[in-house]
């Protein structure tokens, strides 16, 4: 104490113990006060708002805080239904922060070496511990993650969360839909198996193929696209360790990157175009108008001040909070509900269930037949009519098809409500049934008679009509051919856009069961695998 | 740029309590033709970093093996065989008249290696292509036949396989 008193003063101690002057026993004082309270002022200082009991704290909490603040502070009890999301966003995401934790760990053992990569999965499996278990529910959720995409996107689509104001996150969606599809197959080049080596060959080739047009054309020798992007993705003219090492770089770290920046975007936009898109309530829809003062007219009790000058349809103007509640805990609750169910399910997967792994590369000889993960079979399917148009010109016609229907389809419409009432659900059924016909004839046909090529009186067409007239492209005028007729029949382009994403959604699922089951040994048809010939 | 002034009133109504504002001053065309300067040089040096960026995983030299392999003396070829040479994906083929040809297995949809049938046809196993017996397409999404590679002798008597170099379709090598 005295050694403190280096400067004494007037000031009777103790009377202010905030309030410090230096070199006084009330500095002891007011530092073993802080001393004590040290929990409360380092937790204070991180969360600004007291115990979440209060529906008050409770928005401040949700407001105030990083991550629980991609959630509104109230949210509308319809978005809380689980009839309008099916949760498979969230699910989604869940997904891939699994997969994002996993794949971490698997990094630590799993080494990019064309001669030491197929080891390593194996030490992983059987001699780093938990390492199996980590690897399947990495494996597991990677599947559950694209075919969580593809589900998501199609209830987005079917509940018209898809159209205006939210047609610009639609096709950030369409990105992440992409993005995905391109983190699983960098993904399984990985182990560096039979299925790796020939799944890079044949990508890569893909990623050549525009030579088919450019040979057809006879333009390669000025434009070589195709070779270009071969080179870019491998690094060699064959499949190798420059290959590898440019996957790994692909998969670990630039194509995350995206995906997390994507996201972030995504669900951003998700609460800036005015929260999920849900069954309205009939709310007299009065235009948006400019509001110069920040004057409260209704019940709101929100002040509008900063969208004075906003004159856009910006969702939220005009709009009253009624019928919402509190999002903590009633949002929060639900999206931790989901996460745990996600994570159970993929922690059960993962421990019962192990991640295929095949033979080891093999540069000489290919599986036979040598099939692609179920959601790249579809995809499989189109190349086997061919390489350029299945692999890349239909892909790439439906990726922007899908993206461009929230523009072309302005049509209002109420949101939230599955299939827009009762004329879409009957337009999707006639198009699965239109589908599934149109799609098993092709199937059929091509199965017994082969196409073009195969055939005598076209051995004098020209290539380039061969790649561009084949079954995959005729599907996809048909699809196309439908929905616009679908327009003309019902006068509405939001039932022709049901129609050509019904079209596309059945098309998919029937060639990826067609592939699946139906292609055997040298992509033959057989009717069951236990009908495949052995060796 | 002039234009953009022009209209930039139209362009950007603004509420009258703003546009009366006397702190509000609507920016000079000078100033705009400035701004869009700087704006299209950002994105010109942004532009051309990128390609910069991306130069670099572009090889200028290419990791290469060999594509010229010994494959034994003609000798070792019977009369009237075909051979398996897995290793370097090609069947050499040796006719009765002592003609001999190379076959790469290479199938030319997107690389896969077409195993050979007893009956001379080869498939694919990843989408279905047949070739015949000579490598011209029967089936399938192959765009066109499986290439003839070269073959050539060395000095010291043995057959040169050329995995990188076709020659035409029918090309014997008399030995
Ligand atoms: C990595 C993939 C994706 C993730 C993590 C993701 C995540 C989310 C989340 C968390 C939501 C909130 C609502 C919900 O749970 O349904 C959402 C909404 C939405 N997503 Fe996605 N999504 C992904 C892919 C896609 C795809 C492929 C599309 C479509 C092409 C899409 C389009 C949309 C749209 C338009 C909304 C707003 C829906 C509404 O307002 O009701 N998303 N997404
Ligand atoms: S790679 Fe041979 S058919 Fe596709």
């Amino acid at each position: 104490m005295t050694l403190l008193s280096i400067k004494p003063t007037g000031q009777s101690p103790g009377d202010d113990p905030g309030h410090r002057y230096e070199g006084e026993p009330g500095a002891v004082k007011a530092y073993l006060h802080n001393l004590k309270v040290l929990p409360r002022t380092i937790r204070d200082s991180i969360v600004r708002h007291g115990r979440p009991v209060s529906d008050r704290s409770r928005s401040q909490a949700v407001m105030g805080n990083f991550f629980l603040h991609v959630l509104p502070t109230r949210t509308h009890v319809n978005s809380l239904k689980f009839k309008t999301t099916l949760g498979l966003g969230v699910i989604t995401l869940v997904l891939f922060f699994l997969l994002v934790i996993t794949g971490v760990l698997l990094m630590i053992y799993y080494k990019p070496d064309v001669n030491q990569a197929y080891d390593s999965m194996w030490d992983i499996m059987y001699v780093v511990p938990t390492g199996r278990f980590m690897r399947n529910i990495h494996r597991w959720s990677a599947h559950a993650m694209v075919a969580c995409v593809i589900l998501h996107m199609a209830r987005v689509f079917y509940t018209s969360a898809c159209k205006a104001p939210r047609e610009f996150n639609w096709v950030v969606g369409m990105g992440l839909f992409v993005v995905t599809l391109f983190l699983s197959f960098t993904g399984y080049l990985l182990p560096w198996d039979q299925l790796a080596f020939w799944a890079i060959t044949i990508g890569s080739n893909i990623a050549q193929s525009p030579r088919e047009v450019t040979e057809a054309l006879g333009i390669t020798q000025q434009f070589d696209i195709g070779g270009m992007q071969k080179e870019l993705l491998l690094g060699a003219h064959y499949v190798g360790q420059e290959a590898l090492t440019r996957f790994y770089v692909l998969h670990v770290m630039i194509l995350p990157m995206v995906l997390v920046a994507l996201v972030g975007v995504h669900v951003w936009r998700v609460r800036k175009d005015g929260g999920l898109a849900r069954a309205a309530e009939r709310i007299p829809s009065t235009p948006p108008q400019i509001r110069a003062t920040t004057k409260s007219s209704g019940p709101s009790t929100k002040t509008w001040g900063l969208m004075a000058i906003i004159r856009s349809k910006t969702p939220h103007v005009d709009k009253e909070m009624t019928n919402t509640v509190p999002s903590y805990p009633n949002a929060l609750y639900a999206v931790g509900a989901l996460s745990m169910l996600t994570v159970a399910v993929m922690l059960i997967m993962g421990y019962f269930f192990d991640a295929p792994l095949r033979e080891i590369a093999n540069p000489l000889v290919p599986e036979n037949p040598a099939k692609a993960p179920w959601y790249f079979l579809g995809l499989q399917e189109l190349v086997g009519y061919s390489a350029f148009m299945g692999g890349v010109g239909i892909p790439a016609i439906v990726v922007l098809g899908l993206a461009l229907i929230p523009y072309l389809d302005r049509e209002q419409e109420e949101t939230g409500r599955w299939f827009s009432g009762r004329s879409g659900g009957r337009v999707a059924l006639w198009s699965l049934l239109f589908t599934a016909i149109v799609t098993v004839g092709m199937l059929v046909f091509t199965v017994n008679y082969g196409w073009m090529r195969n055939w005598e009186m076209t051995r004098t067409v020209p290539q380039i009509v061969i790649v561009l007239v084949n079954p995959g492209t005729v599907l996809v005028t048909l699809f196309a051919a439908w929905s616009v007729w679908t327009v003309r029949r019902t006068s509405s382009t939001r039932l022709g856009a049901i129609a050509l994403f019904t079209c596309f959604l059945v098309a998919f699922a029937i060639m990826t069961y067609f592939a699946l089951v139906h292609r055997g040994p040298n992509w033959q048809f057989y009717w069951w695998p236990s009908t495949w010939p052995v060796h | 740029m002039g234009g953009t002034k022009k209209n930039g009133e139209q362009q950007h109504p603004l509420p009258p309590s703003l546009a009366q504002s006397e702190r509000f001053v609507p920016p000079k065309t000078r100033r705009d033709f400035l701004g869009l300067a700087a704006v299209w040089t950002a994105l010109g040096t942004f532009f051309v970093a990128l390609v910069g960026a991306m130069r670099l995983p572009m090889p200028s030299v290419f990791p290469e093996s060999n594509s010229r392999s010994k494959i034994g003396p003609p000798s070792a070829f019977q009369k009237g065989s075909a051979t398996h040479l897995v290793h370097l994906q090609a069947w050499i083929f040796r006719d009765n008249d002592g003609g001999m040809y190379a076959i790469s297995s290479v199938c030319t949809h997107l690389g896969c290696i077409a195993g050979r049938q007893d009956t001379g046809e080869f498939l694919c196993p990843c989408h279905g292509s047949r070739f015949n017996a000579g490598g011209e397409v029967l089936g399938g999404p192959a765009p066109s036949a499986l290439s003839w590679l070269e073959l050539s002798i060395a000095p010291d008597g043995q057959l040169v396989l050329d995995r990188q170099r076709s020659v035409k379709r029918g090309t014997r090598l008399m030995a």
